[in-house]
């Protein structure tokens, strides 16, 4: 895909996003719209996939370490043709094979369950070690949240990866600024990100505009001709991206829209692909 | 009667591991700087490239584990009980069982019979933690023989396998030729019809010895080793219990929530019968050498007999 194209996917994986928390009438909007960009980029542009073969082997592994924003990941897949776009409209009701929370078992083209923060980037590490260890190819990807490296364990696995030197492993850290309680820099902050990550011998690549796709592609290219220690991508985005009201609010971190908003924010997005329509 | 032959069963983990590891190329140890003292140090030397010290970071060690059992190796993560089952509980929790990997943890040094360590390194809650875990399979075996077989057998099973060792060295009383280890199966080694002892782990050896004492006393106890807590052989302990009218369990672990928590709660169930739970009565532990605690906390034969033979009057 061109840049263009990925820009318009972009923004119809923002209006999945926003139809099923709609939908869902709760969960996880302002960071999987900060990532919105990110997702599309993986999974159109960047990884080694095929929906039609989601257990091979040899593929590229993704997890999603901040895995309260399923709805990103699953609009993302959908749009990728893992399963149905239609299927969104059921995130977190009774009998969806989209919980709350990823899981490998329920939803296709998901490689790995997430959800309790800090642990997806250690399984990553542990994916990228077995690829290491029985000489295949394959890259694994990881996103995690800018609030979600105040856990511990994350630091615990970016020493064994340094250590180990994977360089088979990309983390992104999708530095939306915002957390629960807050802003990340007043709740407890984890700045300097990349200093740390390069204290833990990783590869650093800050990108100033995470919600920008040729600084997105630039950065993962870049991250491919890396050897010899794993690449941390530091991405600063907008929490909310996309839909005005939610932009920079942390209060949209875990509430979905009411019928109401659900309609500004579709026209919202209507706008913004009409505009991509007209490059 | 010819000296029986005593091993702990983490140094027959460590020797399984090897077993296992010449005849499978995707079996891979992971460990956080105990292979000394769990013994996967005998793994690391016969196959140093399959052996991954994770450093003291067991959250990240089981994190790691199912990475690699998400992409096709089969993983033993091994340190001591108290930080696999406790300190990473719920990396174990999510990351292994909610998603059924292939993870097998090896967790040595449970219970009591850490001795001098104390307290802190002394698990006694670890069966019941595991135990929790929807899909986990629990095994507790009680030798040389049983540790090893459990450990073919764990490999051989698809799915999160807990398996508890010991540090110290206990008898060797799976003597018998037609020993058949299978995952969730309990094993009556010896028939009797006024009680029965369940036991598992080390007080296996024990619940035999109170067995043989409670005989001269006129007493038949039933003794069966339910190396697996988890699928319970409920069928068997039902059957047995029926029988017998009357249950103790015997274990290094908690009276909460360990064997005896779970043979009440199938019990209560399907067969009620009173039921007395030998094991660690909800305290913490204590140092001293293992040998004494056993002793001290009424864990080894004399102690079953005991209170066995007071609970029958």
């Amino acid at each position: 895909m061109n840049i263009l194209e990925l820009q318009k996917m972009a923004n119809e994986v923002r209006k999945g996003i926003v139809t099923a928390t709609h939908s869902a009438k709760s969960g996880h909007p302002g960071g999987s719209l900060s990532a919105a960009e990110v997702f599309t980029y993986l999974y159109f542009e960047e990884m080694n996939i095929d929906p039609a073969r989601p257990d091979d082997p040899d593929r590229d592994r993704f997890v999603l370490s901040k895995g309260h924003t399923a709805p990103g990941y699953y609009s993302a897949l959908a749009h990728r043709g893992y399963f149905p776009v239609e299927d969104l409209v059921t995130l977190r009701h009774v009998g969806s094979h989209l919980q709350g929370h990823p899981c490998r078992q329920h939803t296709p083209g998901v490689d790995m369950s997430s959800g309790s923060l800090g642990q997806g980037i250690s399984v990553a590490v542990g994916m990228a070690l077995s690829g290491k260890m029985s000489g295949k190819d394959y890259r694994v990807y990881t996103l995690l949240g800018d609030g979600e490296i105040q856990e511990g364990l994350v630091w615990e696995a970016a020493m064994f990866a340094g250590h180990r030197k994977l360089d088979n492993l990309c983390v992104i850290v999708d530095n939306n600024g915002l957390q629960i309680d807050g802003s990340v820099a007043d709740v407890c902050s984890p700045y300097p990100i990349d200093k740390k990550f390069e204290a833990f011998n990783f590869h650093v690549i800050n990108v100033a505009d995470g919600n920008d796709m040729e600084q997105i592609a630039a950065a993962f290219a870049e991250a491919r001709t890396i050897k010899g220690m794993p690449t941390a991508i530091i991405m600063k985005t907008v929490k909310g991206k996309g839909v005005s009201f939610m932009e920079n609010q942390a209060s949209w971190h875990g509430s979905a829209p009411n019928d109401e908003q659900y309609a500004v924010a579709m026209a919202d997005l209507e706008k913004v692909g009409e505009a991509l329509c007209q490059k | 009667m010819s000296e029986v032959k005593k091993i702990a069963t983490r140094e027959s983990y460590g020797n399984a591991l090897v077993e296992l590891g010449k005849i499978k190329d995707d079996l891979v140890v992971l460990d956080a700087d105990l292979a000394g003292a769990t013994k996967t140090g005998i793994f690391k030397k016969a196959f140093p490239d399959r052996h991954i010290d994770c450093g003291i970071a067991e959250c990240d060690m089981m994190g790691i584990a199912a990475g690699l059992a998400a992409t096709g190796k089969v993983p033993f993560a091994s340190s001591f009980a108290m930080f696999a089952s406790g300190r990473a509980f719920e990396i174990v929790r999510n990351s292994i069982g909610y998603p059924h990997l292939n993870v097998k943890i090896g967790a040595t040094h449970a219970g009591i019979s850490v001795g001098e360590d104390g307290a802190t390194h002394q698990c006694n809650e670890d069966i019941a933690l595991m135990r929790t875990i929807p899909g986990m399979t629990v095994i507790i075996p009680s030798d040389d023989v049983e540790a090893r077989a459990a450990v073919f057998a764990a490999y051989e099973y698809e799915g999160p396998v807990y398996l508890r060792f010991g540090r110290s060295a206990v008898p060797v009383i799976n003597t018998d030729p037609d020993y058949k280890f299978e995952i969730g199966k309990g094993i009556v080694l010896r028939e009797g019809t006024d009680v029965t002892i369940a036991a598992t782990g080390l007080c296996v050896s024990g619940a035999l010895e109170a067995a043989e004492k409670l005989s001269a006393d006129g007493i038949s106890a039933e003794v069966i080793n339910f190396h697996t807590v988890k699928p319970l052989d409920t069928e068997l302990l039902a059957a047995s219990a029926k029988k017998t009218g009357r249950v103790v369990t015997a274990e290094e672990h908690s009276i909460v929530g360990g064997l005896g928590g779970a043979v009440c709660e199938t019990l209560s169930g399907i067969c009620p019968v009173p039921v007395l739970r030998i094991g660690i009565q909800d305290v913490f532990g204590e140092s001293g050498p293992a040998g004494a605690l056993i002793a001290k906390y009424g864990l080894d034969g004399a102690g079953i007999y005991e209170k066995v033979s007071a609970w029958m009057k």
